[in-house]
């Protein structure tokens, strides 16, 4: 049917003589606005993380000078005088606080688009196919039952999502994983998702029933761990989670290109040379440990993962792997400016956990933009 | 010579069995058209050609070597092809979809973007301008019209810069001028570089007269080969199709030309003998 | 895929003169017979089904920390005598015992006409905002207004539920297209993690609220009476009679945007019907049982391995089987944890992630 429509609407410059003459002008300069957009959107958001970054140094409740700060970090690392207080509060609190939200930010924003890049779906973000529900229950387990606290729950929960992840790999996978199946290779996709959304609910579920197991301490402090908090932002952590993303992000680079080969489809993709199920297994390890060590270091932080890649998007104008970790980061760090030093203000002294904010500020930004853009597929 | 040949192929998806010990030969340096009927197995023997499909027997070799054992970054920079169905990401560029074409000749670290000497961006360049699609390099490729859209698929296979090119109906959605123009292009392709080319094609009369070897397929298994004249005759339509036709001279080539008759023509009377039980059946 | 398949082989079959029978061969009539199987057994599977409902019934019924024997229970309901200590147990299970109905058939028809609507494997009433929406206004009742027990909660939870979800079409409705599937995904994702972060600033900062929230929060169907049940009747009523009467548009809607336009449908609005439908429907659920979120994710997946794509079987289907999983559930909670009892929320989840996981395995490729 959609052939006869095809083939009906004969387009004049068809015919072989005109060929080559056809629309000029306004093309280019559609090109090159669009070129500059993308990049300078993507810079737009770098921007914003270094302005964010530095303004929850300096900013906030307690500020620093800039030549304090330089004197304070120089004093730190040859061991000159320190400042009284103020060194402390920048190298113990501000600053890891600070490194440690940019580091989660980008580790999930980009576990998020990986993931809805590589299954098609834009909800396909670790927080909904279960990775995160299986580092809460874990969490919540140990905290409700054994009651761990600190490193050993961010073992719990590391351990607990790689688990989850495990789980719902070997039960999506199959026969077609390697693209031998449906023209798009989505059966193994669609599979991998739906073990997700089911081993995540149930998750759920027991976290939920945890909570009422507990006393009520107990599940308030399950509660902001839930939530993902930089609160245990320490030197130690910065270093293990520098480590693992020092790992992770050579890997994601090295998969973004024939992330987008398959994009094309299962088939394309492979007449191009890529190794579609080595690729694809390459890019659920990716995607699943960056998820699985931003929760283990700042719990959950709800929202991050599923709201990047969207955001980052609509704001590029395609999507964009740099573009959504530096959504990520931006995200947290304003999401902890915010939790950190206003929301004490209007909420007599509480200082909420960051993953409190991260959907409350996040979610009205994705929404205006799904409203206000007019693109076919928005 | 064969560079691409198949071995006793056996092609099945999980249960069901497609191809079965099928052998035949992609003839270097020609063009070569795969004909037959829907679903009797075309694409499937284009998927287990270049490698999309393991084989649950027999091989297939190109240049004497098993297509499974090679690296397969380096098969596609020798073998490509276009699907049937490739679909495109939302939002895409012509012109970015293209350029991922040339993803098998690009190193570990070497980037997408490009200057504008490099013989990736002349690669794909030349590929949009050989299938007229330079205009629209930098729309949306959601937004092109069906042919526009199956043009600019070509040309991201053009830019892949393959000795071998497998093409799947290439000319779906085409207009006659453009499903000419395309051909036209796989030939000089061939002609000019020597590329070995495969091509999926329903339209019998170009398939005749374009290819230099015929292939005619039937639930999975080769029913003939050889040159357009020898493979495409009226018999061949009706085992293959089970379509009664008379085939005359292509005016133009000199190539068979397939004239269907269906079930409300009935042949000009000087072709009398064959018309019968067509006739017999049609009332 | 295999209808397309079959479809354009027995358009063949006319077509073509003489070749017809040898043309397709063994692999597709097997195909097409097992598509017919799969047809005629419908009535029967559903059949089974009811069976299946009613048996989780009874054990509802019979079930608990003091068990009673069927016959017992059939006496109870026939012939009520009020000093038989036995009768008395068995009608104070009554309520319970409708209420999983109630609850379980709502969300099991919502989730079913709700992966039509968004055409996304992965929506279920949740991602129209409902949950998040009904849980907010929850913890807002107890937060700022100091209410206390559930038919207190409930018309907080349908009023916020409602809200949501029509903010979310709302918001899904702007722009050039209207309400397409992705929109529609992410507007319900979005909205819903906007409004449990302002959940969670409630319940970070007050511990009474959580306290109390939490308990409401796993979802159960246990301490409910008559005057809980009654006022959502109505609205469950529209909304079934709706989303029941949907099969047709959703099953054009699978198809697609573009073409269930070219079959003559009117996609907006069909869809807009629809989402009223589950908005009805998973409002009152949520109001009744507080959020249960596996099932109606679930079971219409779980359906379609029966039903194959048809939606005139999927909706059915999942009305009588999400039932019977929340009263199935119902019943071990009531025993696995003696003397405590693990809410339905709980072991709907427990019991029905196995099965789908199963499921999901077996199955080809499962999506819509
Ligand atoms: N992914 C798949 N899984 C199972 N069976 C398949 C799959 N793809 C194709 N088939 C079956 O294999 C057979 C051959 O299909 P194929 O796509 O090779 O046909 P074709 O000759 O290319 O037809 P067409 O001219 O319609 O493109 C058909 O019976 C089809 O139903
Ligand atoms: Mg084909």
């Amino acid at each position: 049917m959609s052939r006869t429509v095809e083939r009906a609407i004969v387009e004049p410059e068809r015919t072989v003589g005109a060929l080559k003459t056809a629309e000029k002008g306004p093309q280019l300069y559609v090109r090159a606005e669009r070129a500059a957009k993308g990049l300078n959107r993507t810079w737009l958001l770098a921007a914003a993380v270094v302005v964010l970054f530095v303004a929850s140094i300096l900013l906030g409740s307690y500020t620093v000078t800039v030549p304090d700060f330089v004197t304070i970090v120089t004093a730190h690392l040859t061991g000159g005088e320190k400042i009284p207080g103020a060194s402390f509060i920048v190298m113990e609190t501000k600053l890891p606080r600070a490194t440690m939200g940019l580091m989660i930010g980008v580790a999930f924003g980009l576990s998020g688009a990986l993931f809805q890049t590589m299954l098609r779906n834009p909800l396909a973000s670790p927080d909904v196919i279960g990775i995160s529900n299986g580092a809460s229950a874990s969490a919540v387990l140990a905290i409700v039952v054994f009651g761990a606290s600190g490193a050993a729950v961010s073992v719990a929960a590391l351990f607990g999502a790689l688990t989850v992840a495990l789980l719902i790999y070997l039960i999506s996978r199959g026969g077609s994983l390697r693209g031998a199946g449906g023209r798009n290779g989505n059966a193994a996709g669609n599979r991998l998702v739906l073990a997700g959304i089911g081993i995540a609910a149930a998750l759920g579920a027991l976290v939920s029933f945890l909570m009422t197991r507990a006393d009520i301490r107990t599940a308030a402090e399950a509660l902001i761990w839930l939530n993902g908090s930089l609160n245990p932002a320490t030197w130690e952590r910065i270093g293990v989670l520098l480590l693992a993303l020092a790992v992770l992000l050579p890997f994601t680079a090295a998969l973004a290109k024939p992330l987008r080969l398959l994009e094309l489809g299962d088939d394309t993709a492979a007449g191009l040379g890529v190794r579609v199920g080595a690729v694809r297994l390459g890019l659920v390890l990716t995607a699943v440990a960056l998820a699985a060590v931003a929760t283990a270091a700042a719990g959950p932080v709800s929202f991050v993962a599923f709201l990047a890649g969207p955001i980052a998007r609509r704001v590029t104008g395609k999507p964009s792997l740099p573009a959504s970790a530096l959504t990520g980061a931006v995200i947290v760090l304003a999401a902890d400016y915010f939790a950190y030093n206003l929301a004490p203000l209007l909420l007599d002294a509480t200082v909420l956990p960051v993953g409190v904010v991260t959907g409350a500020l996040g979610a009205p930004f994705l929404l205006w933009l799904l409203a206000t853009s007019n693109r076919k597929d928005a | 010579m064969a560079r691409l040949s198949a071995r006793d192929l056996t092609l099945q998806y999980e249960q069901r069995r497609v191809i079965e010990g099928l052998r035949t030969e992609i003839p270097e340096g020609k063009v070569t058209m795969i004909v037959g009927a829907n679903g009797c197995g075309k694409s499937t023997l284009l998927r287990g050609l270049s490698r999309l499909l393991r084989p649950a027997a027999g091989a297939v070799t190109l240049d004497g070597k098993d297509i499974h054992s090679r690296p397969a970054k380096e098969l596609a920079r020798t073998l490509g092809l276009l699907p049937q169905q490739p679909t495109a990401p939302d939002g895409i560029t012509v012109r970015d979809l293209v350029g991922r074409g040339r993803y098998p000749h690009q190193g570990f670290f070497r980037n997408w973007s490009h200057g504008d000497s490099s013989p990736h961006d002349l690669a794909v360049r030349n590929a949009l301008d050989a299938t007229a699609t330079t205009e629209l390099a930098d729309r949306n490729v959601d937004e092109l019209s069906g042919g526009q859209r199956q043009r600019v698929w070509i040309a991201m296979a053009l830019a892949q810069e393959t000795e071998v090119l497998l093409l799947d109906e290439p000319t779906t959605y085409l207009d006659l001028a453009h499903q000419v123009e395309v051909l036209d292009l796989v030939t000089d392709l061939n002609r000019r570089r020597g590329t070995t080319v495969a091509i999926v094609l329903h339209d019998l009369n170009l398939a005749a007269r374009y290819a230099d070897h015929v292939i005619a397929m039937k639930d999975g298994a080769v029913v003939a080969e050889g040159t357009g004249i020898d493979v495409i005759t009226e018999e061949l339509v009706r085992t293959v199709f089970g379509l009664e036709s008379r085939v005359v001279p292509d005016p133009v080539s000199g190539t068979p030309l397939i004239v269907p008759i269906g079930r409300h023509h009935y042949p000009a009377p000087q072709a009398t003998e064959t018309t019968k039980p067509a006739l017999e059946i049609a009332s | 895929m295999t209808a397309s398949t079959t479809a354009a082989s027995s358009g063949e079959r006319e077509r073509t003169l003489e070749a017809p029978k040898s043309a397709k061969t063994g692999p597709q009539l097997y195909v097409r017979a097992e598509v017919r199987a799969r047809k005629g057994k419908q009535p029967a599977w559903l059949l089974a089904a009811v069976v299946v409902l009613a048996l989780a019934c009874g054990a509802s019924l019979a079930v608990g920390a003091r068990a009673i024997p069927l016959g017992t229970v059939l006496d109870a309901l026939v012939h009520f005598n009020a000093a038989d200590g036995n009768h008395a147990v068995v009608h104070a299970r009554i309520p319970r015992t409708v209420l999983g109905l109630l609850a379980g058939g709502a969300l099991g028809l919502a989730g079913a006409a709700m992966q039509g609507v968004a055409r996304n494997p992965l929506a279920d009433p949740g991602i129209m905002g409902v949950n998040a929406g009904a849980a907010l206004a929850v913890v807002g009742g107890i937060y700022l207004f100091g209410i206390t027990g559930l038919s207190g909660y409930i018309w907080f939870a349908f009023v916020g539920a409602a809200a949501a979800a029509a903010i979310v079409y709302l918001l899904a409705s702007l722009g050039r297209d209207g309400a397409t599937p992705v929109k529609l995904a992410l507007a319900g994702a979005a909205l819903s993690a906007g409004l449990y972060s302002l959940m969670n600033v409630v319940l970070v900062s007050s511990q009474d609220t959580l306290d109390r929230f939490r308990f409401w929060q796993v979802g159960s169907v246990a301490g409910r009476d008559w005057s809980v049940i009654l006022p959502a009747l109505p609205f469950l009523a529209v909304g079934a009679l709706i989303v029941l009467l949907s099969g047709r548009i959703l099953n054009g809607l699978a198809l697609g945007d573009d073409l269930a336009r070219g079959l003559g449908q009117r996609v907006g609005l069909s869809r807009g019907i629809v989402a009223l439908g589950v908005v009805l429907l998973c409002g009152s659920a949520t109001a009744l049982a507080g959020p249960i979120a596996f099932l109606g994710l679930v079971i219409p997946h779980a359906v379609r391995f029966f039903t194959g794509p048809d939606y005139r079987w999927i909706l059915p289907f999942s009305l009588v089987l999400a039932p019977a999983l929340l009263l199935a559930s119902d019943v071990v909670g009531r025993v696995v944890l003696l003397p405590g009892e693990v809410p339905a929320g709980i072991m709907t989840a427990i019991l029905g992630a196995p099965v789908f996981v199963w499921l999901v395995r077996r199955g080809k490729g499962a999506s819509l």
